[in-house]
């Protein structure tokens, strides 16, 4: 059987790891190398990176981190934040990266997942849809969830799906930094709506969230960043609540 | 010195650092001088199939990997794997390398696809050195897989359907899950791979 995923989320800045989400006060919180190094050792199934830099210096300096970790880490990496073009894909991509993910990017052009797709494979386009209830309905969110497009987030998961994504990285501005559990109405609506994997994004407190989210709906991946950056708590914590709860998990 | 084929699908850094900390030297090449001069040669690969063919063909390999996968160990890895068999199916139908009887299409699954994630090994063979890593977990991402007769399966993955994880015909092998992005595990499959072609070697040279 396959087994559900956890996955830690870096976002980085200027070449460092930074307590993310409020963007006012960003505090350095170490090495990006260092950091999914450790995490894959202590048994995460997957990374992710979410370049937050505002410069192209800053930009470039992702490349040269996805370079050292593709040396060094031996779990897949996703990179998102930032992907714009398909230069911006394959550039990323050649550096070592196994996925890459799209948000605003693809909502405001949505051919850059059927490019993408159609270039490098489904399975390294992932599209980042950050949603927010708005009504009966979910909005997408760009501009780091403050944005609303108006469009209707579950509609844009069966396009990405249509156009190629090989997975979604779905995000509940609603839950997220709540740290009350993951959005399971927004999480089970768009897992029944589409046929490709989903990492469930935003909200985790602590590790019963995880067990939840699984035992509750299909997702195939959960991600957290707070939890495990302010070191609260560890992968392995996690794994073992999973693991209780018959979750089926990978134990590395 | 173990030659990775280098021909333009898919990054194979990490490929290269998984046999660099078994201790051995590693080149990334696609020139058929330095695969002659390799002890394995190992061909990797993301992407589709018949891209892939389109690559080799372009670099004039097809007739060398098939000469060099008779006369020394050779590791097809994801997409390197698939191309071990007679043909794909992806993109409309290509010739593979033949070097294992069989076929590649569409995994038929209720499951979601691609088949992403880490998924258990189920031995096919008990009498062979893969056969401490049942249930061991490694990550595959692909939605497209080998057809083969059950003699050339040494290890399967369950997804509604069984997937062939690890092939192998003689000296020649395929991974269909990355070993190099799944953790110690991979590590140590590779290990099992170079450790069972070195015994192999004294006999083909």
């Amino acid at each position: 059987m396959i087994a559900k995923r956890i996955i830690p989320c870096l976002d980085v800045k200027e070449g460092k790891v930074v307590k993310g989400t409020n963007f006012v006060g960003l505090r350095e919180l170490g090495d990006p190398v260092e950091m999914a190094s450790n995490y894959s050792k202590d048994g995460a199934d997957e990374i992710i990176f979410l370049d937050i830099s505002a410069t192209n210096e800053g930009r470039q300096t992702m490349v040269d981190i996805v370079k050292r970790t593709a040396e060094q880490v031996f779990v897949p990496f996703t990179v998102g934040g930032g992907v714009r073009t398909m230069e911006d894909v394959n550039r990323l991509l050649k550096a070592g990266a196994d996925k890459v993910g799209m948000n605003s990017a693809a909502v405001n052009n949505p051919e850059l997942i059927t490019e993408s797709s159609d270039r490098f494979g489904a399975q390294c386009t992932v599209v980042a849809i950050d949603a927010k209830r708005v009504g009966g309905k979910w909005h997408v969110m760009t501009h780091g969830g403050s944005k609303d497009t108006g469009i209707d987030a579950i509609e844009w998961a069966k396009e990405a799906e249509k156009r190629g994504a090989g997975e979604i990285l779905l995000t509940s501005v609603d839950t997220d930094g709540v740290k009350d559990g993951f959005d399971m109405l927004l999480t089970d609506t768009v897992v029944a709506a589409v046929r490709i994997p989903v990492i469930a994004s935003g909200g985790v407190g602590k590790p019963e969230h995880f067990q939840e989210v699984f035992n509750k709906t299909d997702v195939s991946a959960g991600l957290a960043a707070s939890i495990f950056h302010e070191n609260t708590f560890t992968v392995k914590q996690v794994k073992d609540v999973c693991v209780e709860q018959g979750v089926n998990i990978r134990e590395a | 010195m173990i030659a990775i084929v280098d021909y333009g699908m898919g990054n194979v850094a990490s490929v290269k650092t998984a046999f660099q900390r078994l201790g051995y030297e590693v080149e990334i090449t696609d020139s058929v001088a330095r695969l002659e001069a390799a002890t394995h040669v190992i061909l990797p690969g993301v992407g589709s199939f018949q891209a892939a063919v389109e690559e080799i063909n372009q670099r004039n390999l097809v007739k060398p990997l098939r000469r060099l996968a008779k006369e020394k160990p050779f590791l097809g890895i994801c997409l390197g794997m698939q191309l071990l068999f007679d043909k794909g199916y992806e993109n409309g139908t290509s010739d593979g390398l033949g070097l294992i009887p069989g076929e590649v299409n569409m995994i038929e699954t209720e499951y979601i696809l691609p088949h992403i994630g880490w998924n258990q090994l189920q031995i096919e063979n008990n009498n062979q050195p893969f056969a401490s890593f049942q249930d061991k977990h490694v990550y595959f991402v692909h939605s497209f897989q080998a057809r083969t007769e059950q003699q050339y399966l040494v290890t399967t993955a369950d997804y509604g359907t069984k997937i062939p994880g690890i092939v192998q015909n003689g000296h020649v092998y395929g991974m269909q899950f990355h070993p190099e992005k799944s953790g110690e595990v991979g590590v140590d499959l590779l290990k099992v791979f170079m450790e069972e072609t070195n015994a192999d070697r004294g006999q083909l040279a």
